[in-house]
């Protein structure tokens, strides 16, 4: 009964009924599967005029590559973006929480959001979690106050740079920022720079790969380009594809539920039933 | 010990074709080495156009299938209409993130028809949804299966020829791993009609 009421007591945010039984089950020893990571290589780059952020487009589970083309960038706010790595699920599911938070704030203040607003609402959530959220996310955006980009650790620290790189391919990505950041960039040069050094992160780096995402922010609007660049696909083709024959693989039984009349039946003297 | 998703074993795998969707399963309900039954029901039917197939530990799928029947079951009776299965792929990562730090130990694959355009959805155990690639995998088995559907699929495929592929994908991939396998079922959803067919396979 104890349980009907945990259930009915649930009011929104997280549920930890199934903590205590899988703490047990760790101290009996089994191994937890890892959550799908974006290993990821992510960039933000200050132009003149604008943020440009971009990312690459694979999703990990251990070293499966569990997601070949997924989406890093997410909106925050029309002129506000973030770019992602860290556990995929966290991610996903903070940026839309965030999201939704803004647009509410939004109707009710009837002002665009800022970025400052965005990393201190990140943070404030973040820090008391203590890193068990594993978002690193750089945020970019144009607000009242210029173009602004930031990067927010997943224990809530933050810090303001005119280019940013995060991820398992940050290093190799920063490499390329490093050596080719000027002040002053066009929008087109800022964009180049953000793509080859993602592109260093897809080639460096087992965690990141595919395809390249890339988004730039002005005032005048948002350019979110996806899948800008390809790396990733098939190199050949089957010459002759497989052809299943249509009813050949050996069945016990088969039956139908045909939707419209709600019946179920057993269908099947056409093809070889095994009893 | 091995892992906690390796405890009971098990494996899914979803496809999409051309205005239909199938989903397979294997039968296989283990405690680590020992098989304790090969009739194990994984793939359940939520709505008329959708599945839910889950992988992973057992009493977790138990669990998890319950709390979403309890959600469609209220959606229907508050909304007095059926869910969309957009909404139910979002549903199911909502509910995965709910319990973010407990998680239930499941893999669930989300399989619906909307306007007659198939809907495929896999999670990783907290809610991470990936809905992009035409097929999908889960389950011990998985990156087995991942290979033969690699192999095996076709773009746009009708449902008689899906049904053959997922099948020939599910049997292939639980081959070659000890704890799935034991028969498979595939599941194939159309505008009209699902389809149900209980594979034979080795063992079986």
């Amino acid at each position: 009964m104890q349980y009907l009421d945990n259930y009915l007591q649930s009011k929104g945010g997280y549920d930890y009924t199934n903590v205590k039984r899988n703490e047990l089950m760790k101290a009996q020893g089994f191994k937890e599967m890892g959550f799908t990571k974006t290993g990821t290589t992510i960039v933000g780059v200050i132009f003149d005029g604008g943020v440009v952020m971009a990312a690459d487009t694979r999703a990990t589970a251990g070293s499966i590559v569990a997601d070949k083309n997924c989406e890093k960038l997410h909106t925050l706010a029309p002129n506000i973006w973030a770019a992602g790595a860290g556990t995929a699920a966290d991610l996903h599911h903070q940026c839309a929480h965030f999201n939704a938070k803004l647009k509410l704030q939004r109707l009710n203040l009837n002002r665009q959001s800022r970025v400052n607003e965005v990393i201190t609402k990140l943070t404030t959530k973040l820090f008391p979690y203590r890193g068990h959220i594993g978002v690193a996310l750089i945020i970019g955006g144009i607000d009242c106050n210029g173009p602004q980009l930031a990067s927010v650790s997943p224990h809530g620290n933050y810090v303001y740079h005119p280019f940013q790189s995060m991820g398992s391919g940050s290093l190799a990505a920063l490499g390329i920022l490093e050596a080719k950041y000027q002040d002053g960039l066009t929008k087109q040069q800022a964009i180049d720079l953000a793509i080859e050094a993602i592109e260093a992160g897809i080639f460096h780096d087992m965690g990141s790969g595919s395809n390249v995402d890339v988004v730039a922010i002005t005032k005048d609007g948002v350019d979110y380009k996806r899948n800008i660049r390809s790396y990733n696909a098939k190199s050949h083709q089957k010459q002759i594809p497989y052809d299943f024959p249509i009813n050949n693989t050996p069945a016990l039984r088969k039956y139908q539920f045909d939707i419209e009349k709600q019946e179920l039946s057993e269908i099947g003297q056409e093809m070889e039933i095994i009893e | 010990m091995s892992g906690i998703f390796e405890y009971n074993g098990g494996s899914i795998v979803g496809m999409k074709g051309k205005n239909c969707i199938a989903v397979a399963c294997d039968r296989r309900f283990g405690q680590q080495m020992s098989t304790i039954t090969t009739n194990y029901q994984k793939v359940f039917k939520i709505q008329d156009n959708i599945l839910l197939a889950l992988s992973g530990l057992n009493t977790d799928i138990h669990t998890f299938y319950a709390l979403m029947e309890k959600e469609i079951n209220l959606y229907n009776l508050k909304e007095n209409r059926k869910m969309k299965p957009t909404t139910f792929a979002n549903l199911v990562a909502s509910a995965l993130y709910e319990r973010r730090f407990g998680p239930f130990f499941v893999t669930p694959i989300v399989a619906g028809l909307e306007n007659g355009k198939p809907i495929l959805a896999t999670y990783d155990s907290i809610g991470c949804k990936s809905d992009l690639d035409d097929f999908q995998v889960g389950g011990t088995g998985g990156n087995y299966i991942y290979g033969a559907c690699e192999a095996f699929f076709k773009p746009d495929m009708s449902p008689e020829e899906l049904e053959e592929v997922i099948g020939q994908s599910l049997v292939s991939g639980c081959d070659r791993d000890a704890l799935s396998g034991w028969g498979g079922v595939v599941y194939v959803l159309t505008e009209q009609k699902i389809t149900v067919k209980i594979l034979k396979t080795k063992q079986t």
